[in-house]
This record gives structure tokens, sequence and C-alpha cells, in this order.
């Protein structure tokens, strides 16, 4: 009796907690109304959407009146042949992804910051923050020109290994990877370095003085105050970074594959876009998409897991 | 001072050569794009390597560009697209931050954590795409407006920069009678002013370069931004739209069009290249922002 008369009680001063808080805040709420329509319209109502993985979507039906047909989508895609390939392009993209595009920025960054000229320094910056602002259009249009049968790239690649070219290297299943991620660290790699250089300038310069007077050398200091200094910045990086391995986008690959390495090329979410958008096959490709969501979220949990293990922080 | 090292000098000297190494690769595209659009089309063809000055000098790329009409309606198309939506996108960011960076709210982590979840899991990319057909955007500008206005990281940025304004202030505001609205405009926006230009500048750049959307929402080339005209002109071997006239294009109009396409190129990039030294400092200012929060 006393228990329930307690919950009772409980309840009321929730509610008046809310009505309280809402009868004094009530223009803040409503200042903030626009965005939360927006990410009922636009975030959250495509979530309701993903149900016509499940269904048989018609657009003539709508999501509601076409018909269900559980997890028969899902057992297609898991059942084709093509499933291995895409998952495995996907995964080694981003594999080597991370092996060759995540130091650089790093190294980029330690280099900049042993430059003495300030202006020197900020001339390096400038220039290698440049590639970040072209956009993806202008860059695979770039990449497709300089491995194209005359293209520069291609020039340069036949000088080395004595082979011709006559179709370009692009659509070569041995560079096409290496075009991709070699391209990727071109645009990133100087923009990804402003991260670190913050990081650096934080470690505590008192640290590099008794490293000296202990007779520390650069490489020892290096070893010693530096990396150890930036070290938290460069785990968490590299978590973020594995999170978010499965939320590739399909923007580059369109921009640079053609259906002669569809074998090499092609990754999940490249594949929703020809499967959705280009054939109209709609609750397969969304089930596809739900695949790829549903690992991405598995991953993003599980590194944020390791960040707060590792570091303390997390990202939530 | 300590006296450097024989091996700290040679290091020095390293890191310097290696650095302007860097930045080299980091202009060297653009540069050969912007020679070989002034290079003669028969020379440039039969040209093989880099080039390090323009093959001759040939003008009539450009004068091709410049005289089509569809350029510039796509030129048009993409001012509207990046005025209209920075400002819808700074609205709608704006005011959900400042929510959010205010205290004392019962609701405020509950918005927060509504934010957040669409960091993680969404609806994909298909149900995006129906979504927008549902609500009639499709094929018209607000297809290319709406969908992206907000970016919740963006949001974030902003929300700690309002954050840093001090509440004594907004406190004393109120205090003398200014209405919550009053105090966003005449007191947290003003003081957090380098963040929001910050974010316009993100947001603007963005849709500058943005294409995807274009690609899939739009029909019409009335409505398509330059980004996506100038995938169709890259795309296209034959670029029928440039050989003017009509006929058999001949050889020489062939080349000319490879030609073309590194001019378009530069049409395209050159606004962002000009702005680029000015705005460059606010961006990076982003960034270290954007890493606090971390």
């Amino acid at each position: 009796m006393a228990k329930k008369q307690q919950t009772v009680a409980l309840k009321q001063s929730w509610f008046t907690t809310v009505a309280k808080d809402f009868k004094r805040n009530k223009w803040v709420y409503l200042l903030a109304l626009p965005a939360v329509i927006w990410y009922i319209l636009f975030m959250y109502k495509p979530m309701y959407g993903i149900i016509i993985a499940f269904k048989d979507f018609k657009p003539i039906y709508g999501i509601i009146d076409s018909e269900w047909v559980g997890l028969e989508h899902f057992e297609t895609f898991f059942g084709s042949r093509y499933f291995g390939t895409i998952l495995k392009n996907t995964l080694l993209l981003n594999f080597y992804g991370i092996i060759f595009g995540f130091p650089i920025p790093i190294i980029l960054a330690l280099m900049m910051n042993e430059l003495r000229s300030q202006k020197y320094k900020k001339f390096i910056q400038t220039t290698s923050y440049l590639p970040h602002f072209i956009s993806l259009v202008v860059v695979c249009g770039m990449v497709v020109d300089f491995t194209s049968n005359r293209g520069f790239i291609t020039y340069f690649v036949s000088q080395m290994t004595g082979n011709e070219y006559t179709t370009g290297i692009l659509h070569k299943r041995e560079f096409y990877r290496i075009i991709y991620i070699v391209s990727d660290i071109w645009q990133a790699a100087g923009w990804g370095s402003i991260i670190y250089l913050a990081a650096l300038s934080g470690v505590d310069m008192s640290l590099y003085e008794a490293a000296k007077i202990d007779g520390a050398g650069k490489w020892k200091q290096l070893i010693h105050v530096t990396i150890p200094g930036i070290m938290p910045t460069i785990v968490i990086m590299f978590i973020l970074k594995i999170g978010s391995i499965m939320s590739i986008g399909a923007d580059k690959t369109i921009l640079l594959y053609d259906e002669t390495i569809y074998d090499t090329a092609d990754i999940i979410s490249s594949y929703v876009f020809r499967e959705g958008i280009g054939g109209s096959n709609y609750s397969f490709s969304t089930a596809v998409g739900l695949f790829n969501s549903v690992i991405n979220c598995v991953l993003v949990l599980s590194a944020n897991a390791l960040s707060k293990k590792f570091t303390d922080s997390g990202l939530f | 001072m300590i006296k450097r090292s024989k091996g700290e000098i040679i290091f020095e000297i390293f890191n310097i050569i290696f650095l302007a190494v860097v930045a080299i690769i980091c202009l060297y595209p653009m540069l050969y794009v912007l020679l070989a659009s002034f290079s003669k089309p028969s020379e440039l063809m039969s040209h093989s390597g880099l080039l390090i000055k323009p093959l001759g000098f040939y003008t009539e790329a450009y004068k091709e560009v410049f005289a089509r009409e569809s350029i510039w309606v796509a030129y048009g198309n993409t001012f509207i697209y990046v005025i209209a939506g920075t400002i819808i996108s700074l609205i709608l960011t704006a005011t959900f931050a400042y929510v959010l960076s205010r205290k004392g709210l019962y609701w405020n982590k509950a918005l927060s954590i509504f934010a957040l979840i669409t960091m993680y899991f969404g609806g994909g990319m298909i149900p995006t795409f129906l979504n927008v057909i549902d609500l009639g955007l499709y094929n018209t500008r607000w297809a290319i407006l709406l969908p992206t206005a907000l970016s919740t990281y963006n949001m974030i940025i902003m929300r700690s920069g309002f954050a840093a304004v001090p509440t004594a202030l907004e406190e004393a505001a109120e205090i003398d009678g200014a209405s919550p609205f009053r105090t966003f405009v005449s007191i947290v926006l003003p003081l957090a002013l380098p963040t929001v230009a910050v974010i316009a500048l993100y947001y603007a750049v963005a849709q500058w370069n943005a294409w995807f959307n274009a690609a899939i929402y739009l029909m019409d080339t009335d409505l398509l931004p330059l980004q996506l005209f100038l995938r169709k002109i890259l795309q296209d071997t034959n670029i029928s739209e440039f050989t003017a006239g009509g006929g058999v294009a001949s050889g020489d109009t062939l080349m000319l069009a490879e030609v073309i396409k590194y001019a378009v190129i530069i049409v395209s990039v050159v606004p962002i290249l000009l702005l680029y030294p000015f705005i460059q400092k606010y961006f990076t200012k982003g960034v270290m922002v954007g890493a606090v929060k971390e």
C-alpha cells in the first residue's frame, strides 16, 4: 500500500517536473522544433522504410500494403555467389585503406612539426589541405584521365614495369585498389594531419627539455616523448577508422569502376546502388543495405567499447 | 640554444626536401589539368608523361565551354543550391545546437540522443531514396536542399561553440526580460560567430562539391548542379554536346573534346581555389573544435 502511494507520488512528481519544465522553457523547445521535424522526416522515416526489406515492395501498393516475404531477400543475398565477392571487396578495400592510409597523416604531422620555419610550415599545411576541397567528381575525373591509355600515371607505370597498357590501368585487376587508395590518400592525408598537429602542439615542452638534459637525441625524444604524447589521439582515430569500415560510401566506386572490373571493384554500397536505383529492386537492395548497416552498427559499438577501455573516452 | 649535431642538420634538410615533394604532389595534378587545358589538342594527344608548360597556347577549349549555355545554367543552379542550402542548414543547425547547449532543460539529454542515434544508424540508400519520392521532392530543387540540410556532426561542433558562451551573460539577458529567442540572436550567436562561420563554410563547400543526390533525385537538365554537369562531360567519350554543328565529328573536334574536359574541370574548381587561401584557416579551426569534444 505504502509502495503504491510512493509510485503514484513519483509519477505525479514526474509529471509536474515535465509540465513545469515545459511551461518555463516552451519557447526554447519551439526553437528545436524545425530540427526535430527534419530528423523525423529525413532520418527516422527512412528507418521505418527499412521494413520493405522484409516485404515485396511495389511502389503502387506503398509500404503498408506490400506483401510480407520474411527473410526471402536475405536468403537470396546470402545464397548468391556475389555475396562473397562484394563482402571480400568491401573488407579488402578498407583493410588496405587502413594499412596504408592510416599512418601517413601521422608521419606527415610529425615531419611538419619538425620544421623550424613557421612560414614554410604554413605553406606546406596550406598546400597539403588543398586536395580535401577538390570535389570527388573532379578527383575521380583526374584519376580516370591520368590512368587512361595516354595518362601520365599509366606512362610511368609502363616505364617501370616494361608492359604496355593500351586500355589504361584503372580497370586492371592488379591496379584498381592501389589507384583507389592512393587517390584517397592524396585527397585526405593532409587534412587528416590537422588533428595530429593539434595533438603535437599539446605535448608538454618541459618533457623535451628533461629528455635533452638526460642526453636523449632527436630519435629518442620521438620515441619516448612525442609518440607517447600523441598516443591517445592515435588510438581514438584508429578506433574511429575501424568503426567506419562498413560505412564506406558508393560514390567513389561509382565514379571509378565500370562493368569490366565489377569482380574487384564492386562493394556492398555500390551493389545496393545498382540493384536499387538502377534496377528498381527496392526490397532486395534494402535488405542488402540493412545487412551492411547492422554490421556497421556492431562495429561502431565495439569500437566505442574499445575506445572506452583504452582511452577512457568514448564517443557516447 | 644547444648546438645541433650533424645528424640533426641532415635530417632537417631531408625533411624540408621531403615536404616540398609532398607539396608538389598535392599541387601537380591540378597544375597538369591547367596546363593541358591550354594545350593544342593534336600535340597533347601525341604527348606522354608530365607537362611542365602548355603545349602551344590554345584557348579554343575555353571559348567552347563559355559559349555553352548549359554550363551557365549549371553554374547558376550550383549558386542557388549553395546559398539556399547554407541558409537552411544554418537555421536548422544553429537553433537545435542552441537548445542542446542550454543548461537546465529536462529533455536536453533525450534530444541529444535523438540526434546522435542517426550518426550510427540510418535508413540506408534505398529507403532514403523512396522517402524523398514519397515526400514529393523528386525532381525538385528541394531534393537537393532538404535531405542533407542538417549534419549531426556539424551540429555537435556548433553546440560546443555555443556552450563556450558564458551562461552568466545569457542569464543576465533573460533577467532583463529577453526571450530565449532574443538571447539566442543577440547574445549567443554574435559571441559564437567564429564557430558559426566555420560551419557555414563546411555546409557551403559540401553543397558546392555534392553530386550524388543530384544524380539520383534530378531528371531535368535545367536543375542539374555544376558537379553533375561536369560528371556528364567527363564520362562522355564523344561529348556530343560539344561537337557542335552536327555531322560526323572529325579528328580535330574529337581531340578538342579531350581538351574541353580539362577546361571544364578548371572552370569548376576556380571559385574554390580562389577562395581557398582566405577560408583555409577557418576550416582548420573547425577541426580543432570538433576534436575538443572527443
